[in-house]
């Protein structure tokens, strides 16, 4: 009985309201966390995985060799390779498409890849107005490996002792 | 001059310096709308930890017209077999009784479009016709969700519309008049003449009622526009929008425009009623008011409602960072079962003062 | 001349939207178009001078009662048809009433004109320029019409009570929210702990 007046006086005082403004208040005044992020961005680890991209040599010569285990191994079916000796008898592809609508980012063709021709680089910024562009053809891919080389190759290096 | 000959007398210039006036507070009321909304965005973002719109112009001030541009641009669609002609007049409604409400709030000494005699009783008669809005609303879009959701808000509007009519009637009868100039001027002067304070020497006592009224009236009007705590039709965590479900484009614009005009409605209702309108709470010839050029007063009176009423907007703002939302039997048991008996009680205990203490 | 014009405005509004109501095919068009009448109306009133009635008419008929209207009508599942069918049946009774209706409403605009029962208001309340019309209605309310005024408080009172009375139940079994048992709980009250025995395993009668 007495709690039930306390619990009624206590309601009518607005004690817990006033209470939780001045919670509210605090957390108003406080400095936000917010990251502004076209202009700010936050750490990326090495291992991030976004857009793929193919890597050459440093001769320029591409890595890839047509081995079709990225292609095996891709769990959403996204790869599609085709295969030809080129005029100095090495195997290289002719065809090499990833579908990135199908792609899950799960990373499994890096892992795949025994020359580390497929990477997936440190670029998550790709969004496109429409859907036919996000079916990577090689020289687009191949593009990707050149322009960023630098990054992919010191993410590389920066997660090889844990390889 | 002579009043008598003046040009603004003549029915062309007091037509003319009407509708002067009418352009003058719908634009300000607007450009008003336009940056409270930015800052309830803000107010919500800065509790949360979050920063808020700050894109558009320098920190997001022009988001409001950013989102006005888009909704404006978009295409109006209006669903299969509804009531067309009442699902277009819903919206135009709910905009139209939003804004002319203004037309008897009194901004300074004077600076008010139509000094009503009824005045109260006029906002209480507009408001209670915003209700079909969302009726026609909920009721043209064809769909059992909006118009579920419009007899929740309607129902909702009009438990509420009670105990705030209730309320204003406290402050009637400590005022004497339904004059919304006369009800500022007699809070003239120090703070504890506002009525929410008792309302000066005679009545003093009353501020045991009347402080406890002026905070029903603001919960009461949270629940009257429909805002969180009470934003039940809408209910953005859990329901899709209410009333407003099919309503897209400009229509949908208006919806909006209409809810937040209310709600400043009702923050310079309080301020109006309960805190002293364009009374500053000291003593005004402390600073040579009367001195002043008139222009120059009611530019501070003016400043100083503003003030009140961005002062209820933060306090709408913050209610909804620290109240969970109620559930609907508990709104009305909230509005039905401790409100309405609370400001009956009051009702009685205020004209047992008027008539019995203080003498007519 | 503004006057005159703003009369014929509202006036025709009124006519024509109390026709609709009529004759609108949709049951929720006539609740609107009653409405509009009424807001009408109120406007007449303001012209009239009586701007407290007016008010009084927007907030009690717009804002209560036609909301209802509006409510059951929208609810109601009307099959439309079978509501005009009675039209024409109906239509010689309908007429006998609003020539009844007319035909007193013309004997009391004869009786104002003329200085009948209903001027004689007029001697019982001077109407003073500086008195408002509530102060004016208040003063005959409270005085010459008081007992009547109760009398219809009373009746609306009575009608509450009945209303809640055919419609309130209690079902046993129901279980009902108790908010302020609900609120005032606490830790103390709210949690039993129990010491449970190592290895003895858990006695299924203790458990209820």
């Amino acid at each position: 009985m007495i709690a039930r007046i306390q619990q009624t006086v206590k309601g009518a005082l607005l004690v817990d309201l006033v209470g939780a403004l001045g919670l509210t208040l605090r957390e108003f005044f406080r400095p936000k966390h917010t990251v502004n992020y076209p202009f700010e961005r936050n750490p990326q680890s090495p291992r991030f995985r976004g857009e793929h991209a193919l890597r050459r040599y440093p001769n320029g010569e591409e890595r890839c060799i047509a081995c079709k285990l990225c292609e095996a191994i891709c769990p959403a079916q996204a790869i599609t390779i085709e295969a030809e000796p080129r005029a100095d008898g090495s195997r290289r592809t002719t065809r090499y498409d990833i579908d990135m609508v199908k792609c899950i980012y799960c990373g499994l063709c890096q892992e795949a890849c025994p020359v580390d021709a497929i990477v997936e680089g440190p670029n998550s910024e790709f969004a496109t107005e429409t859907r036919e562009e996000l079916y990577f053809d090689k020289a687009r891919l191949l593009d990707n490996g050149d322009r960023w080389e630098r990054q992919i190759a010191k993410n590389l290096e920066l997660d090889a002792p844990y390889r | 001059m002579d009043p008598t000959t003046s040009f603004w007398t003549t029915p062309v210039g007091w037509t003319l310096a009407t509708t002067g006036a009418i352009v003058l507070v719908t634009v300000g009321v607007l450009i008003s709308v336009a940056f409270l909304l930015l800052a309830d965005r803000k107010i919500w973002a800065a509790v949360m930890m979050r920063k808020g719109p700050n894109v558009v112009g320098p920190f997001g001030l022009l988001q409001s017209f950013a989102d006005m541009i888009k909704f404006v641009l978009k295409e109006i669609v209006v669903p299969a077999g509804a009531d067309k002609a009442v699902f277009l007049l819903a919206p135009i409604i709910t905009v139209i009784t939003a804004f002319i409400v203004w037309a008897v709030i009194p901004f300074a000494p004077g600076w008010v479009i139509s000094d009503l005699n009824v005045g109260i009783l006029y906002v209480f008669a507009i408001s209670s016709l915003g209700v079909y809005g969302i009726i026609m609303g909920g009721w043209a879009s064809n769909s059992k969700y909006p118009f579920l959701g419009s007899l929740r808000s309607a129902a909702q509007m009009v438990s509420y519309e009670v105990s705030i009519g209730l309320v204003i009637v406290n402050v009637i009868i400590l005022a004497g008049t339904m004059n919304l100039t006369a009800i500022v001027l007699q809070q003239q002067g120090w703070i504890w003449n506002w009525f929410a304070f008792g309302g000066g020497a005679g009545t003093w006592p009353t501020v045991l009622v009347m402080f406890p009224m002026a905070i029903i009236f603001f919960v009461s009007a949270l629940a009257e526009t429909n805002r969180p705590p009470f934003d039940l039709p809408e209910a953005e965590s859990e329901l899709v929008a209410g009333y407003q479900v099919e309503y897209s484009s400009t229509p949908y614009l208006l919806f909006m425009m209409g809810e937040y005009v209310n709600i400043i409605f009702m923050c310079a209702m309080i301020s109006l009623l309960f805190f002293g309108g364009w009374n500053p709470g000291f003593d005004v010839s402390l600073i040579g008011l009367e001195t002043w050029p008139e222009w120059a007063a009611n530019l501070f009176y003016l400043v100083v409602l503003s003030l009140k009423i961005v002062f209820w907007f933060f306090m709408f703002a913050m209610v909804k960072t620290f109240v969970p939302r109620y559930r609907y039997d508990q709104l009305m048991r909230l509005g039905w079962k401790i409100f309405l008996p609370t400001s009956l009680v009051a009702v009685v205990a205020v004209s047992a003062w008027r008539v019995f203490v203080v003498g007519s | 001349m503004l006057q005159g014009i703003a009369f014929y405005l509202l006036a025709t509004v009124a006519v024509v939207s109390a026709l609709l109501v009529v004759t609108a095919r949709n049951p929720v068009h006539s609740v609107l178009f009653l409405i509009l009448a009424f807001f009408s109306s109120a406007g007449l009133f303001v012209l009239l001078g009586a701007e407290f009635l007016a008010m009084l008419l927007v907030v009690v008929y717009v804002g209560a009662v036609a909301v209802l209207f509006l409510f059951v009508v929208m609810m109601l599942d009307v099959d439309f048809v079978r509501l005009r069918e009675g039209f024409a049946r109906y239509l010689p009774f309908a007429l006998v009433i609003a020539a009844v209706l007319l035909t007193e409403m013309i004997l009391i605009s004869l009786a104002v004109v003329n200085g009948g029962a209903a001027a004689g208001l007029d001697t019982l309340t001077p109407a003073t320029p500086e008195a408002s019309n509530i102060e004016v209605i208040g003063r005959v309310l409270y005085t010459d019409y008081v007992y009547i005024f109760q009398a219809a408080g009373i009746v609306l009172l009575i009608a509450m009570i009945g209303a809640i009375v055919l419609t309130l139940r209690h079902k046993p079994g129901v279980k009902r929210q108790s908010v302020a048992t609900q609120v005032g709980r606490d830790a103390k009250t709210a949690i039993e702990i129990k010491a449970a025995v190592t290895g003895a395993g858990l006695n299924p009668e203790e458990l209820r």
